[in-house]
Parts: structure tokens; sequence; C-alpha cells
């Protein structure tokens, strides 16, 4: 019974705080004043430092290369030196890759060197890390409807998602049913309704505050009438420290999976943006509905999105989209390859 | 993962050697274990670095406290420095003599500008004014809707046609003076940085309004990025300041830091959660705290000397060491700890409780609390004194009396014997096996209550607390005046 131990702990706290406070009133006077913090931390962002490997890869991105023209230069190092380690530190930390990985990394550069050059090696690492099968199954059995379950937390591109991979269905041959799943933002059903006319779909919605979990039912069961071949089901945002929520959600994944519905794919949508908490969001979605891939969005913007690198190696869920735009197609097949390059050299 | 970093810090504490001076040495592998609890909480790497080499500057050579081990007086100074940092030049929101008060809100797709413009609103109204919310998201596809059913749960109107944003903005604005309104608020769509066309268009629609502020919708999760889309968007519209969001997820939120100490302008609103009223002023030592991984004590702290009644805490907080905590003290406590809260929120704010607990905490239901409660009123007072004479018959109308079962009444009774037991132990002032941080925790209040040194988190609280009762604090039980508009300045 939880409830005592957050008592005791609340009792325990009070209790410190009148003691602290006692002590305290006995204690020094305030520390003299010193010089004030600046500020501006930091005039100037630094430059994304780059590591490109073959730049022709990059075509679409202008590339500047100063610093790592020297790095480059220097191939066949057996043994990389102190400046090397901290410059490959820091494209790595600056593209959220976290600070466990880039330790990890670094750990392996140091023991096998790098005979070819920094950045291939580096290129190298970073791709082995990436092998996960990445195929996603749209067929469900004999008599059943494919279900594709979104999830993620607020604000990451969930229902825009399903936008673009419904058009790619749909582009593909496929009847597709969308589900408006997100019965708790406001608006959220409108905007699914909106990306089922562009598309071409169908969609079932139901009221603002309504049961996700029917919304879902209903769809499975009216895409099996109709004789649709996919569900893409929304669901509302969330966020993953809340086991209620996470609760509710594995609910929905439970209704979608019952016949006729076959839940194929659960795809956590993660925003590229997002720092060491996609971490967390992975470790719960992954526990509360089985996630089996990523859809990592808004990658055109600055940012890198390496958190996945993370994310793939402590949780083993393969990136499968990547979003790299607002248009209807702006959704692509996740590449290591090129995600790599881009994460070493990519500088606009 | 991150509760890791007041335990590495303890380790560090006792592998450092007090010479008297902080040696250059010591603060390397202090600053070493900072640098990484920093960008674990995704504060970006320059400021990481330019935010340490000022924590040194400040650092190198001091004299060692008597109180503090080397490493906690580091980790005292760094959160000083973080709350300095987040802290500095707050805003005061005033309001234009000729109204309306045009706000303009922009950021990334994604980052909560909407919520947030209903939220502001609100805040606004609670303020006694009149906003006007302008819906200049043609983009996104419902985005006007889900700003109009959000404004209307808070009682606001707003403007919008299916047009170009600076029409949108300028007929918005032209409405607003035409309806009186003195606030007006211009919900914008969400844009990359490197997008030039948006962000001209922003840029458009910002000097076509002219607003009086200017505020950068931030998300709490947001990881290196912050600074170039903070750097990028006040290159464009000179913020005046920014507005985190999601800071009910577990990020530890170093993206306010780290836009914040790019753009020098001073986040101003916090929002903290799904509900409207879930969004207030923001409060640098309680984020500084967050981005250490040292819970939110301040707050803790606060709430509770707003809510709690001293006395009967401290009272009962005596009895518990002494070990002759009584089922009534429990229920004392009990309600004092109702009254600060959910629990969920509380676990929250603790420093070092484990995530399980957290979590844990967080599915408790008010359900449960109630059914305790009732347990615990269905005995005589004399059983609550003195619960080892509680036997069958007494189980089975203490579990009639609450409508609960024999066994629910077994296993409080259960509980409450082991909690006693732990605070005896607590008393003595071994620390006992509770789950999680709870034990260090107990150590701390019994290492505390022996006049012992205190971890920094707790140091920094004391000088906090010392503070608060020096300066002219908000009397005990008072409610926080609504009005206020200036986040509270620092010691």
């Amino acid at each position: 019974m939880i409830v005592l131990y957050v008592v005791l702990a609340v009792v325990v706290l009070a209790a410190a705080v009148v003691v602290v406070r006692r002590v305290r009133r006995r204690a020094r006077p305030a520390p003299p004043r010193r010089a004030a913090m600046p500020e501006i931390l930091v005039r100037d962002v630094a430059p994304m430092p780059q590591l490109d490997v073959e730049p022709s890869l990059n075509q679409r991105l202008a590339t500047s290369r100063g610093v790592f023209d020297r790095l480059r230069s220097i191939t066949g190092a057996r043994e990389l030196s102190g400046d090397q380690l901290a410059l490959v530190e820091e494209v790595l930390l600056r593209s959220d890759v976290g600070v466990a990985t880039t330790s990890e990394v670094l750990e392996q550069l140091r023991a096998h060197g790098a005979p070819d050059g920094v950045a291939p090696a580096l290129r190298q690492i970073l791709v082995d890390s990436l092998r996960h099968k990445r195929s996603t199954s749209s067929t469900a059995d004999e008599g059943r409807v494919a279900v594709w379950l979104f999830v993620g937390v607020n604000g990451v591109g969930k229902t825009t998602t399903i936008g673009k991979l419904a058009q790619r269905h749909r582009g593909e041959g496929r009847r597709v049913m969308l589900a408006a799943g997100d019965t708790f933002r406001a608006a959220a059903a409108d905007q699914l309704e909106q990306w089922a006319n562009r598309t071409g779909s169908d969609i079932v919605r139901a009221a603002e505050g309504a049961d996700p979990g029917s919304v879902v039912h209903d769809a499975v069961g009216r895409a099996s009438a109709r004789g649709d071949d996919i569900v893409l089901a929304d669901t509302a945002g969330r966020r993953a420290n809340s086991s209620n929520l996470l609760d509710e959600l594995a609910k929905v994944r439970r209704v979608a999976d019952r016949p006729p519905g076959q839940v194929l794919e659960t795809l956590l949508v993660l925003d590229a943006t997002t720092g060491q908490n996609a971490l967390s969001q992975a470790h719960e979605f992954l526990a509360a509905t089985g996630v089996t891939g990523i859809v990592l969005t808004k990658l055109d913007g600055t940012a890198r999105g390496g958190i996945v690198i993370a994310i793939e190696r402590d949780f083993d869920i393969p990136v499968k989209f990547v979003g790299i735009g607002e248009g209807v197609g702006d959704l692509v097949v996740f590449d290591p390859e090129t995600f790599v390059d881009s994460l070493l050299g990519a500088q606009r | 993962m991150f509760d890791a970093l007041s335990e590495r810090f303890e380790r560090l504490s006792a592998s450092l050697r007090s010479r008297g001076r902080l040696s250059d040495a010591d603060l390397d592998r202090a600053l070493d274990d900072v640098r990484s609890a920093l960008l674990e909480a995704d504060v970006e790497l320059g400021v990481v670095g330019a935010f340490l080499s000022a924590v040194r500057e400040r650092l190198s050579g001091q004299e060692l406290a008597q109180s503090l081990t080397p490493g906690q007086q580091v980790i005292k100074a760094v959160h000083e420095e973080l709350i300095e940092v987040l802290g500095a030049t707050p805003l005061k929101v005033t309001y234009a003599s000729r109204p309306p008060t045009v706000v303009l809100l922009a950021g990334l797709q994604g980052s909560g500008k909407t919520t947030a413009a209903a939220k502001l609103a609100a805040w606004f109204k609670q303020q006694g004014r009149q906003p006007l919310l302008i819906a200049a998201d043609l983009q996104r596809p419902a985005a006007v809707e889900q700003l109009r059913v959000l404004a209307r749960q808070v009682g606001v109107d707003v403007f919008s046609e299916p047009s170009t944003p600076l029409k949108v903005a300028r007929r918005g604005l032209a409405e607003a003076t035409r309806l009186g309104r003195d606030v007006v608020i211009i919900d914008t769509a969400g844009r990359l940085t490197i997008d030039q066309e948006l962000m001209d268009e922003v840029r458009a629609v910002a000097k076509a309004t002219s607003p009086h502020y200017t505020f950068l919708v931030i998300d709490a999760v947001t990881g290196q990025d912050a600074v170039r889309t903070a750097r990028s968007f006040n290159e464009a519209l000179a913020l005046s300041g920014l507005i985190v969001t999601k800071l009910d997820y577990d990020a530890r939120g170093g993206a306010v830091l780290s836009a914040r100490g790019v753009v020098g302008r001073p986040v101003v609103f916090a929002s903290t959660g799904e509900k409207i009223t879930d969004f207030d002023l923001f409060y640098p030592e309680r984020m500084a705290s967050r981005i250490l991984g040292m819970g939110d004590v301040l707050t803790l702290i606060e709430q509770a000397e707003r809510t709690v009644d001293a006395d009967v805490v401290a009272e009962s907080a005596g009895r518990m060491m002494s070990g002759t905590f009584t089922l009534d003290d429990f229920l004392a406590q009990l309600s004092q700890v109702r009254k600060m809260g959910s629990l969920g929120g509380l676990m929250k704010l603790m420093p070092g409780v484990s995530k399980e607990m957290r979590t844990a905490a967080s599915n408790v239901d008010e359900g449960e609390l109630n059914r305790v409660e009732a347990i615990v009123r269905s005995m005589t007072p004399q059983e609550r004194s003195n619960p080892s004479i509680i036997n069958g018959s007494r189980r089975t109308r203490i579990a009639r009396g609450s409508a609960t079962s024999v066994g629910a009444v077994n296993q409080l009774l259960r509980q409450f014997g082991e909690m006693r037991k732990m605070m005896r132990q607590m008393g003595s002032g071994s620390a006992p096996a509770l789950p999680g941080g709870l034990g260090r925790m107990a150590g701390l209040a019994a290492k505390a209550s022996r006049g012992d040194q205190l971890p920094a988190g707790f140091e920094a609280l004391g000088a906090g607390m010392a503070s608060a009762t020096t300066g002219s604090r908000v009397a005990k039980n008072k409610k926080k005046k609504g009005g206020r508009v200036t986040p509270p300045k620092q010691r």
C-alpha cells in the first residue's frame, strides 16, 4: 500500500524542514553578494561541427566544412588524439545522441582506432548500430483487417503522420479507413477529417470526450464491412509518465486487435527535436502497447534526431519512417546510411 | 537514470579530500559530473560549457565551507548559479496605456502554442482583463477550430477568417479595438526556423501588429536544438520572453536553460498540464532543482507552507522520531498531506524518489485514500492510540463501519506497524530499509535532527528557508495573491 509510504515520505520531509529551519535560525548570516552571472551565456550558437563522409550524399544541404577538413585529412590513425575524440563527442552530443551512447561510441573508437580516418570509422559504427529489420506489414490474416496504431506524446505530429501514410497506402492501391481515436484534443478529429478528404480515405469519428476504444472498434467493424484493407488509428497525445493514460492506450490496442481487427504495427511517433526524454517515451510506450516501430518527424528542421540511435540500441525498436516536411508526400522510409550521413554532416 | 546525480555527488564528496580549499583537481572532477548531469538534462553543449566556466571561475580557490563537503559545496554553487541564470531580469507584464496590449506567440510545430494561447487568455481574464484571441494559424488543418473550442472553455472570444495570417492579425486587432478589448493574443502557425518564407510571414505579422510582448513557446522535452530555435526566433522577432510547456512530462527540461542562455530573455510562464488551469508564472528555483534532478523541494515546501498547519506537523514529527506515533497522528498527517494536493504530484516534487515509486504514487486514486481514512475513523480513540488491542471482533466491526473488508483492515494495520518500526529506526539514526530513495530521505531527517550536515539539496533548501523566515515572508496559511505578475525575486 503505497499510500502509507507517501505519507511517511511527506512527513519525513516536513520534519526535515522544521529541523533545518531551526538549525538555520542559529546559523551564519547570508553569504556576501557575488558578481552576477552573465545574462546571456552564449553569444553565438556554435555551428554544428561536421564529419562529412561522402559529401555527394548531402547534396541538398549546402555544406561548409572547415574544421573537419583537418580531421578528414588524418588517415590511418591507430590511436586517436584527445582533440579528435572531443570533436567526435561534440558532434554526437549536439545531435542528441546522449551521454551514455556517446561514451560507448568513443570507447569503440578508442579501442579500435580509425585506420581509414575518423569520419568513416564513426560512420561505420553508427550504421552498424542501426541494423534492425525495418519492413512493415500491411497484410492481415484472411478475413481480418490490418490496423496500424499511432501513439506518442502531445504535439509530435501523429495526426499529420497518419495523413501522409494514408496517402502512401492509397498510392499502393489500398482502401484506407482512418479512426479518429484522439477524442481529447479539441478539433483533432476535424484535423484528421481534412486528411481523409485530401487522401480519399474513409473516416470514423465520434464526439469529443468519447471512448477512444469504441471509436477504433467502430472503425475496424466498418472497415471490415466495407472491405477496406487497412485502418490507421489515431490516438490522443499523452505524457509517458502517467500509467492511467498508458493503460487507456493499452486498452485501445486490445480492442483494435480483436477480430476482425489485427494490429500489425504500433508506431511510436517521435519528434526529432526531442532530447533525452525520448528514451523515457520509448520505454513507457513499449511497455504499454508493444511498439513495433518509430516514425521520426520534423527531420526537416535543424534538429538531428540522434536520440533514435540510443533508442534502437536500448530498446531494439527500429525507426521505420521519417517525416521531412509538411507536404503530403514528405514521409519516406528510413534509411540508416542517409540518416547517419546527415547526422554527421548535414548543415544548412 | 536521472536520480543518479545525487548518488554520484555523495560518492564524489566522499572521495574529495578536504584540504581547506577546493583544489583545481577536485573542481575538475566535480564539474565533470555536473557536465554529464546537465547534458542528460538536455542543456545544449555550448551553454553547458559557458555555464560551467562561469561556475568554475566563481568556485576556484574558494575556501571550503565548514558545514559542507567539497562535493556538496560544488553542487550548491551550481544550484545557485542555475537559479541566477534562470531567474535574472524577470519580466513584469504591464498593460499598454492605449489598449489593447498585444501578445504574439510563436514557436515550432507541436510546441503547444494554441493551448498556451488559450491558457494565457484564461490567465489574463483571471487578472481582470478582457482578452481577445486571434487565430492566425491557418496552416495546420483545424487549428482555428481547436482554438475556438479551447476559448469557449475559458469564455473568451476568438477572431479569425480564412484569408492570410497578416490580414487576420490586422483585422483582429481592429476588431479588438472596436469591441474595447484590452488584451489581444495572437496564435500563429508553427514554423521551422529554416523556413524563410514562414519566418518572413511571422515577422510581417509582428510588424503589422507591433506586439508589446512576443513570446516563444518552447516545450520542455526539446533537446540540443533549443538554442538554434530560440536564437532564430529572437533574431526574427526580438522576443520579450519564453513560455515553457509540457512541464508535466518527466523530462528535466534543460532546453529552458539553453534557450534562456542564448537569448537572455526571461522565462515568463510555465505550462504544466493538459487542463486550462495548469498554467502559471515560471519559478526559476524549481526549474534549477529539476534540471539537476534534485526534485522540487521548494515547490513542495511552498505548498506545505501554504496549506499545512506547521504545529500539527511538528508535533507528530516529534512523536514519530520517538516512536510513539499513533493512528491519530497518522490521520492528522494524512489530511495535511491531502490538503497539499495529489500524491502523484507531491511525489514528483520529492528529491531522491525512484521512478517506480513516482509512478505508483501517481496511480493512487483518491478513493483509496478515502478508504484508508474511513478505516481509521471507524476505530475508537483507544484503538487508534493503541492498535495492538484490535482483535478479531474489533476488526470485523471496523471493516463493517468503514465499508471495507477485514483484509483491508489487516493490511492497513500491518503496514502501520511496519511504518512505526521504520520510524523508530529513523529516530535512532540508522537508515531503515525503505523502498526507493525514501531510505535516504529518512536517514537525512535523522541526520538533521542530530544537527549533522545535510547534502546540497537540503542545504539550498535550508538557505531558502532562512531567507524566507528572516524576510517578510507570506504569513503561514495565507493564500498567495492571485494578481502577482512578477516571479518572486530570488534571495
